[in-house]
Parts: C-alpha cells; structure tokens; sequence
C-alpha cells in the first residue's frame, strides 16, 4: 500500500515545471528599448493560456492515472515478482 | 531469490503514470495497454541493472520510450494516422472542465509533433524535470527545454485562435465537425 506515496512523491514536481523557461528578452542590451508592441492585455492573456495549458494537460493525464492499476497489469507484475529471478 | 517487494511496490506505483504517457505516445488505449504490459516484461526480466534507490519511475519511463520507438519506426504509417485517433482517445474526462474545451485542447495537442507533445508531457504533467526528460528521452536538457517551449507557443497559437468567438454557437458545432469529420 506504499503505492500512493510513492505515486505523489514522483509527482511533486508538476506545479514548478511548467514555468517559462526561455522566455527572457533575448537582447540584453542597455540601448534596445524595452519593445513598446507588447500590450499587457496580449501578455496577460498569453500567461493566462500558458496556465490553462497546464492546467488542461494535468487533468487529462491524471484522468488515466486517477484509473490505478488494471487489474491484469497488477496480476502480471505479482506474478513476475514471485518468480525465481535468475 | 524473489523480487524485493519494495521494488515490486515501486513499478506497481508507477504503472498508473506509465499508462498515461504510453496513451499519450500511442493516441491508443489496447496498444497502449499492450506497450505497459510489454515494459513491465521487459524491466522486471531486467531487474538487475535497475539501480536501487535510484529514479524508478524515470528507468521504466525510459524502457517504456525506446520500446515505442522501435515500434515507431515499424509502423510508422500507423502512427501517424493515430493522430486523429488520438483527440478521440480518452472520452471521459473532469467534469470541472467543459467538454469542448477539453475536446479543444485534445485537439491542439494532436496536432503538436511527437518530440514536442512528449517533451510537453514528461515536463508538464509526469512532473520529470527537465534532467530526467532529457535522460528519458536521449537527448540533451537544452532539447528538452526549446521542445517544450515550442509545444507551449504552439498550443497557445491553437487554442487563442478559438478564444477569438469563445462564446459564440459556432464554436460548439465546429467541435462537432471535428470530432465526426476526421477521415
């Protein structure tokens, strides 16, 4: 019964990852004004998508994992695990 | 000598994530299924050169990738036309989120190339981070970052398209049409 542990220890990550990662200004350059084109309506509503992204992948993938262990699977695995490893 | 039931604990713990990548891959619950089945075989036959107190959940995801990959390349045709089949996979779904959206969203990543939509899970819902994507994946952590980043602009460029008539009637019957008209 360790199993759901183990299963949130390895999932524990999920929140953090989906932060933007190369998402920087790539010029760093003190004379290159800050670019005046990006409105922060469009700004917010690219975090905005950014988020339900996250947020609509989670669901769909926790929908098969909120399923566990078919019951084959977890036979296949005991099974195994009982036999004499070589 | 038996399997060392903390072990055994493990690989049980990490089936149910190990279907949800493998469906993700395949865009087919039975071939999905099938490729569980045939990783669990294949790491436990291994068992040995599974490195205890190391990352268990990364090693089967590794083993479960390479066997799709070498299926890939045998059945290359198959899998691409898996793409369609892949919005209509998985039916259920939370009821917190609309049905059309989450049809919607199906979609879009359907649509993303597999390095992408693979890098994109691994990181964003298995919850690896970007060092283990990258081992699972074979490739390096700077891949795994501009893959994920690309499936991420990609799926926002899909899915902000629709924001434009959110709430109008068509975006409904236009789900509908593409959900039945794919042929």
């Amino acid at each position: 019964m360790g199993e759901r542990g183990k299963k949130d220890d390895a999932m524990k990550h999920r929140k953090t990852n989906l932060e933007p990662v190369a998402e920087k200004p790539e010029t760093q350059d003190p004379m290159a004004r800050p670019a005046p084109t990006t409105p922060h309506k469009e700004a917010r509503l690219g975090r905005e998508v950014q988020a339900r992204i996250g947020q609509q992948l989670r669901a769909m993938y926790n929908d098969v994992v909120n399923q566990g262990v078919p019951q084959h699977l977890a036979d296949l695995v005991r099974r195994l695990s009982d036999q004499d490893q070589d | 000598m038996k399997l060392d039931p903390a072990i055994r604990d493990q690989v049980l713990a990490t089936v149910p994530s190990l279907r949800a990548f493998a469906i993700s891959l395949c865009g087919n619950i039975d071939r999905a299924d099938d490729l569980v089945q045939e990783t669990l075989l294949r790491a436990l036959a291994h068992i040995d050169s599974f490195e205890p107190g190391t990352n268990m959940p990364a090693w089967l995801f590794t083993i479960l990738r390479n066997l799709f990959r070498s299926e890939y390349r045998k059945r290359r045709r198959e899998v691409e036309d898996a793409e369609g089949r892949y919005a209509e996979t998985l039916k259920s779904h939370p009821e917190q989120t609309g049905r059309v959206e989450f049809e919607e969203f199906r979609a879009a990543l359907a649509k993303l190339p597999a390095d992408q939509r693979e890098a994109l899970i691994l990181v964003g819902a298995s919850g690896f981070s970007y060092d283990d994507a990258a081992a699972i994946c074979g490739c390096a952590v700077g891949t795994i970052k501009s893959r994920v980043n690309r499936a991420r602009t990609r799926l926002a460029d899909l899915l902000a398209i629709d924001s434009v008539d959110d709430f109008g009637p068509d975006r409904a019957t236009r789900a509908v049409l593409a959900g039945g008209g794919r042929n």
